[in-house]
């Protein structure tokens, strides 16, 4: 059988500031069993994106959120959020930073 | 500016501009090397932007841009949708703010009590995707608003060029030396900046952005990839530096914990920027007096990860 969580089955939306990471996609597919393992998968495919989101020790950086179908994951099990095939994540800055 | 009656507009501007002495002790400085905090919460608004705000506004009542039935629309994540709307309760005109979705719970708690209206934009797009719905909003429907745009609108600048700047050369009388505002709009830098160089041309403008064009650092702009600011004018700058987004928390933390200064993120950035030019002036055996701008109070910042969480090593 197939492993499922190497399929890229998982909508990723990228917010204007990373999207240069992306090559300008601002919704791409990835993998991951967890929102961690998403992370890491994002990194093999655009390198420096990583550092980014996370502190070194994988902690998803206090002045970005992180949901998951609509649920931030702060709120919940943090970078060890699982996640299923279908699952929509969006990074999103905690602050819209303007004026 | 003339005609001014509404309450909340004369309480603003002429806010408290004081040494921080104890954070000057705590980073080694001379005692000839110091650096002063002008606080800009005090405002009514609660931030700076209440200048810039009044300033649109009132030459808008002038002109007849306002008052005769339009709408004030602008995009606004932030301090200056908050200052329209504290405006607009006062001298009676409807508000319009267009913002990301991802601005704070308080943001948009605070114009609903203002009473302004929210149209939301896509939290992905940031505030540079506010600015492009709002342009959008403002060409579909022109009679329907008076459209305020805060980085385009030269009383932005006149604001500071007549308010900020002849406080701080008042309140130092005379002997600031360095100017330390960190970027976002740029009218704060640009217009007070101005002021202080014809006050005396040997002032130097130190400008502070954030590292990355992905922060934290609510109301700063990274101006390489983001949107520039028609009103920005880089003649007016002499020291550009940046400041990541932990070290803006972390150095506002450290003010709040050290001098009793409860500042918002941005406070952060600019003290990095006076940290950094009043290290260069003690390394180098000179005085200085350096004023930096601290744009908003910590309390609109609860709900974020600024005040909780990871503790600053100190």
């Amino acid at each position: 059988m197939a492993d499922a969580v190497s399929t890229a089955n998982i909508v990723v939306l990228i917010p204007a500031p990373l999207r240069r990471f992306t090559n300008g996609e601002a919704k791409i597919s990835s993998s991951g069993a967890t929102v961690g393992e998403l992370i890491d998968t994002l990194e093999a495919s655009y390198p420096g994106i990583r550092d980014r989101i996370c502190e070194a020790d994988g902690r998803i950086r206090r002045f970005v959120n992180v949901f998951v179908n609509g649920a931030n994951v702060r709120s919940g099990d943090g970078a060890a959020t699982t996640l299923k095939a279908g699952d929509e994540v969006g990074i999103v800055p905690a602050m819209a930073g303007g004026c | 500016m003339t005609g001014i009656t509404a309450a909340a507009a004369l309480a603003i501007g002429i806010t408290p501009l004081a040494r921080l002495r104890r954070l000057g002790q705590r980073h080694n400085l001379p005692d000839d090397v110091q650096m002063w905090l002008k606080m800009e919460w005090a405002n009514p608004g609660g931030s700076v932007k209440d200048r810039p705000a009044l300033a649109i506004v009132q030459a808008a009542l002038e002109s007849g841009d306002l008052g005769s039935g339009k709408t004030l629309i602008d995009s606004s994540s932030g301090n200056t949708g908050l200052s329209y709307a504290m405006l607009g309760a006062a001298y009676g005109f409807p508000v319009t703010i267009v913002l990301p979705g991802s601005a704070s719970a308080e943001r948009k708690q605070i114009l609903r009590v203002y009473g302004a209206k929210l149209i939301e934009s896509d939290a992905l797009e940031g505030s540079d995707g506010a600015i492009r719905l709002v342009r959008q909003l403002v060409a579909e429907s022109p009679d329907r608003y008076f459209f305020a745009d805060q980085y385009g609108n030269p009383n932005n600048v006149l604001a500071h060029f007549e308010g900020t700047g002849p406080e701080i050369w008042r309140q130092t009388a005379g002997k600031v030396t360095h100017f330390v505002a960190s970027l976002g709009t740029t009218g704060t830098m640009i217009g007070t900046g101005r002021y202080l160089k014809i006050a005396n041309p040997a002032i130097q403008t130190v400008a502070v952005q954030p590292t990355d064009a992905f922060h934290g650092i609510e109301g700063l702009k990274h101006l390489p990839t983001a949107i520039v600011p028609p009103i920005y004018d880089e003649t007016v700058v002499d020291v550009h530096l940046t400041c990541d987004t932990d070290r803006a928390y972390d150095l506002t933390r450290e003010l709040a914990a050290v001098e009793g200064l409860f500042a918002g993120t941005s406070t952060g950035a600019a003290l990095s920027g006076a940290l950094a030019t009043a290290r260069s002036l003690a390394d180098g055996g000179q005085s200085g007096l350096i004023v930096a701008i601290a744009p908003d109070g910590g309390s609109k910042y609860l709900s974020t990860g600024l005040w909780s969480g990871y503790e600053p090593d100190m």
